[in-house]
């Protein structure tokens, strides 16, 4: 029977001591994480399939992105790393303001990043290149590349971005829960797991978009 | 309760260097490398993700159990991938049997 | 049977069953062992439905221009019955029942590390099985568990969608209770239970967890993929716009090859279980079994020869063992014979030479249900049996038990044996008619399979009866080793009074006096 005076705040009855259990919250997250990479890795396989097999078409479908907003978008998340990173900093110094601040602006710029992506989207659609929705891009393709093709592309373009975004919501809905509990004091010294378990999903979606913004914006061979 | 505590300013540095590295890696993409243009994206993209890695995520100051769980995972996926590129890679090793061929009518879809 | 020396106490009057009463009590569970009894509710209710679809199926097969449905309707059965069969029943199975119910109990833990996620998992089990079970009794599919492109994703005019939906969701199950299985083993052993001395049940789910975290998503993202390309008819999968079948295949079969040993492997852990308990002697070769167990998840294509191992130590731990034929025994040697026959038939399919004759044909057919019904079938029942009295406090009748066993293995053999036969002689698999001279072997296939299915109906009708009026068990009686039995039957919600602290080896079966009923 566990003794009633060792049971600090936040510790759950299965466990025998918090140490434990931040060591299972953690490992759970980085195994959770080691899921997504497949499942991620399953639109990666495919995407190297037909990148290696169409490149002409998949070069032509990368040129109509822009690449203005997409670098920008990975610098907005680059940011939110940092203050994520700082959140949890945060957390584990026991700065309660701190810990707000950082996680409202790891929001808002989670918000800016999917706003920007919504201004991309919008212009997609506006120019008709959603596959399935009348695919028709107004750009002559150059001979050697096929509309189906380049059809194709744009799959892989919405189907990665449109997960990794809902991925980003999902984060959101995190961080709204996280700084709801911050606000009420409840992340100190001797307990901030659901922060740096939190941080680590959110770097996780962070990395996804690193690789996403080279292999969807610069292959254009534009030069 | 154990868990090391990064300094701010590594946090910071981490950050300036991802900055640079996306300018880095989107200047790049304006310059004719042939083939390279994709290795030196890849390159750095893995850079970019090996500083998320150690040092937003602590790996730097965790366990062996945590990187073997990482390393697992790439791992798997690496398979994933090549064990797929090394069909795409050899369909044109095997001639087609006499008679077999791309056929003038292809099928339409019903829809 | 002896009651007198191990038990700990008589059952308490407050365990977990009766802990709390009403149905908001178990929905809203996060107990393991009520969890892993929700699990056994759905489970047992969908494997009768894939097993409905078997039955239909064999009467159908009696007349080699069909008996009983149109060619369509045949391949809608022999696909439902693959996709329930794998996807709600064999996968999960030993590890979302017995699994759940035992890791803990097993390193002498009071609930798995995530005991909500836990029953998450469960629910999304449940919506995946609601989305599998609107397809059949909305038109049904008729692609083949496989699913293969461009056929599913392009021509088929059958629900597709919803069962790929009902898959895709319940991967999301496997993937929780693998998660929670890994970390749970890692973190929240009990003092003194090393690795080496855990039983090697463990070892199992273990391995069978670490497939289900690294290929459940590929399958997830691949059934999403086809999804998407039957709504938007975008050319991912078919080749008329330029997409390629045979991608569809490799991610298919990147989860698709070592989910067969996600179905497999948990039942190799029951087996060396029940061997050791039975044969009153510690494992032979313990570090060979545990490590082939991780040799069949990571190395998957050498499966042949760790499996070999195990069949190997396994005799070597029955030789000069003192054994008993309870139930639970019947089902675990059965086992031993029933898989090593499919085992070795799978080297015929392996190899390329033969294979160019036999794929296709029944010969597959047999090959497979030799491994998942001969083995994990009768490992799952093995392990039910075995573990009952602690699950429900309840013994079953033995003698019921074991003609049930014994019925099972002959019905089993029954069906599956001449398959083997009519898959040399040529009879392709997934045809709704076949040459009149295989008639025959189909008959007595479809024979065998009505008294299989009589064998599985005995022991649904006598555990249910059991629950009631089967006899009290005590906490050990079958004065096995684990700590699981160092628990009153049923146990406590918190499983142990006081944290375990483990000395002994894992099987320390030494030296007993032997006695058994």
């Amino acid at each position: 029977m566990h003794d009633a005076a060792a049971h600090s705040y936040g510790l759950a009855h299965h466990f025998e001591d918090i140490e434990q259990q931040h060591e299972a919250g953690n490992l759970g997250m980085w195994v959770f994480l080691v899921t997504e990479i497949m499942f991620f890795g399953g639109l990666f396989a495919g995407y190297a399939i037909y990148r290696a097999e169409y490149l002409p078409a998949f070069e032509a479908g990368s040129r109509l992105l822009d690449i203005q907003l997409g670098a920008t978008n990975t610098a907005v998340l680059i940011g939110s790393s940092l203050t994520m990173a700082l959140a949890v900093h945060a957390a584990q110094t026991g700065k309660r303001n701190a810990q707000v601040f950082f996680l409202l602006l790891t929001m808002v710029l989670g918000a800016t990043f999917l706003g920007i992506k919504y201004v991309e989207y919008a212009h997609k659609w506006e120019h008709h290149l959603v596959p399935g929705l009348r695919f028709a891009p107004d750009e002559m393709l150059k001979p050697g590349t096929s509309l189906p093709n380049v059809q194709l592309y744009f799959c892989f373009y919405f189907f990665m971005t449109g997960l990794h975004a809902l991925h980003m919501i999902i984060g959101m809905g995190i961080m709204a829960v996280l700084t709801r509990m911050a606000w009420k004091g409840r992340f100190h010294s001797g307990y901030y797991a659901p922060v740096e378990v939190s941080g680590l999903y959110w770097h996780f979606v962070d990395i996804v978009w690193i690789f996403l913004f080279p292999l969807l914006y610069l292959i254009g061979g534009r030069y | 309760m154990s868990g090391h505590i990064v300094p701010v300013r590594v946090y910071i540095g981490v950050f300036l260097s991802l900055l640079v590295l996306t300018g880095v890696t989107t200047w790049v993409a304006f310059i004719d490398l042939g083939p390279v243009n994709t290795v030196v994206a890849l390159a750095i993209a893995t850079v970019k993700m090996l500083l998320v890695i150690l040092f937003f995520m602590h790996v730097r100051y965790s366990g062996g159990l945590t990187r073997v769980v990482i390393l697992a995972g790439f791992l798997w996926l690496a398979l994933l991938i090549a064990l797929t590129l090394t069909d795409a890679f050899t369909r044109q090793w095997s001639p087609l049997p006499e008679g077999w061929g791309a056929s003038t009518a292809t099928p339409q879809s019903p829809r | 049977m002896s009651t007198a020396n191990t038990e700990i106490a008589a059952a308490p009057r407050v365990h977990y069953l009766n802990a709390q009463y009403g149905v908001k009590s178990w929905l809203l569970t996060t107990d393991h062992k009520r969890i892993a009894l929700l699990y056994l509710g759905s489970i047992t209710l969908m494997f009768f439905v894939g097993g409905s679809a078997a039955v239909l199926m064999r009467l159908h097969l009696i007349e080699p221009q069909g008996a009983l449905v149109q060619p369509e309707t045949y391949n809608k059965l022999f696909t439902m019955h693959g996709v329930v069969m794998i996807f709600f029943f064999l996968v999960p199975s030993i590890p979302a029942v017995l699994g759940n119910f035992l890791v803990p109990m097993m390193i002498g833990a009071r609930d798995l590390a995530f005991p909500r996620i836990n029953l998450l998992s469960w629910y999304i089990y449940i919506i995946g099985s609601l989305f599998t079970l609107y397809a059949i009794v909305s038109g049904g599919v008729d692609t083949g568990w496989t699913f293969y492109t461009p056929y599913s994703s392009t021509y088929a005019h059958t629900q597709v969608i919803a069962t790929a939906l009902g898959v895709f969701i319940t991967g999301f199950s496997s993937i929780l209770t693998g998660l929670n299985f890994v970390v749970t083993i890692h973190k929240m052993r009990a003092p003194g239970l090393t690795w080496f001395k855990m039983p090697l049940f463990l070892w199992a789910m273990y391995a069978t967890s670490i497939i289900f975290i690294l290929g459940t998503p590929v399958l997830a993202i691949t059934l999403f993929l086809l999804a998407l390309e039957r709504l938007l008819h975008v050319g991912i999968f078919d080749p008329a716009l330029g997409g390629d079948p045979l991608l569809f295949q490799h991610l298919f079969w990147f989860y698709s090859h070592p989910a067969v040993y996600i179905m497999i492997l948990p039942g190799l852990g029951v087996v060396s279980e029940l061997i050791t308990c039975f044969s009153r002697k510690k494992i032979f070769g313990y570090t060979f079994v545990a490590f082939s167990s991780m040799a069949i998840a990571v190395l998957s294509f050498l499966v042949a020869i760790p499996s070999a191992i195990k069949v190997f130590n396994w005799t070597a731990t029955l030789y000069k063992g003192s054994i008993s034929y309870q139930a639970p025994m019947i089902y675990a040697l059965g086992f031993i014979g029933l898989f090593t026959m499919g085992g070795l038939t799978g080297l015929f399919l392996a190899s390329l030479a033969t294979d160019v004759h036999l794929n296709g044909t029944y010969f597959i057919v047999a090959h497979f249900h030799y491994i998942m019904v001969g083995g994990a079938v009768m490992a799952y029942l093995g392990g039910i049996h075995f573990w009952w009295p602690k699950i429900t406090g309840r013994m079953y009748p033995d003698m019921w038990a074991r003609i049930a066993a014994l019925i099972i293995f002959f019905g089993f053999n029954l069906t599956f044996f001449p398959q083997f036969m009519l898959g040399y002689l040529g009879m392709p698999r997934r045809y709704a008619v076949y040459p009149a001279e295989f008639q025959v072997l189909n008959v007595m296939s479809s024979a065998g399979a009505s008294i299989l299915g009589i064998g599985y109906l005995i022991p649904l009708i006598y555990l249910i009866w059991s629950m009631r009026y089967g006899p009290v068990a005590p906490s050990n009686p079958y004065h096995a080793k684990g700590l699981e039995w160092q628990t009153p039957s049923p146990p406590p919600t918190e499983n142990f009074e006081e944290v375990p602290v483990v000395t002994e080896e894992a099987y320390a079966y030494g030296s007993e006096e032997g006695a058994h009923a």
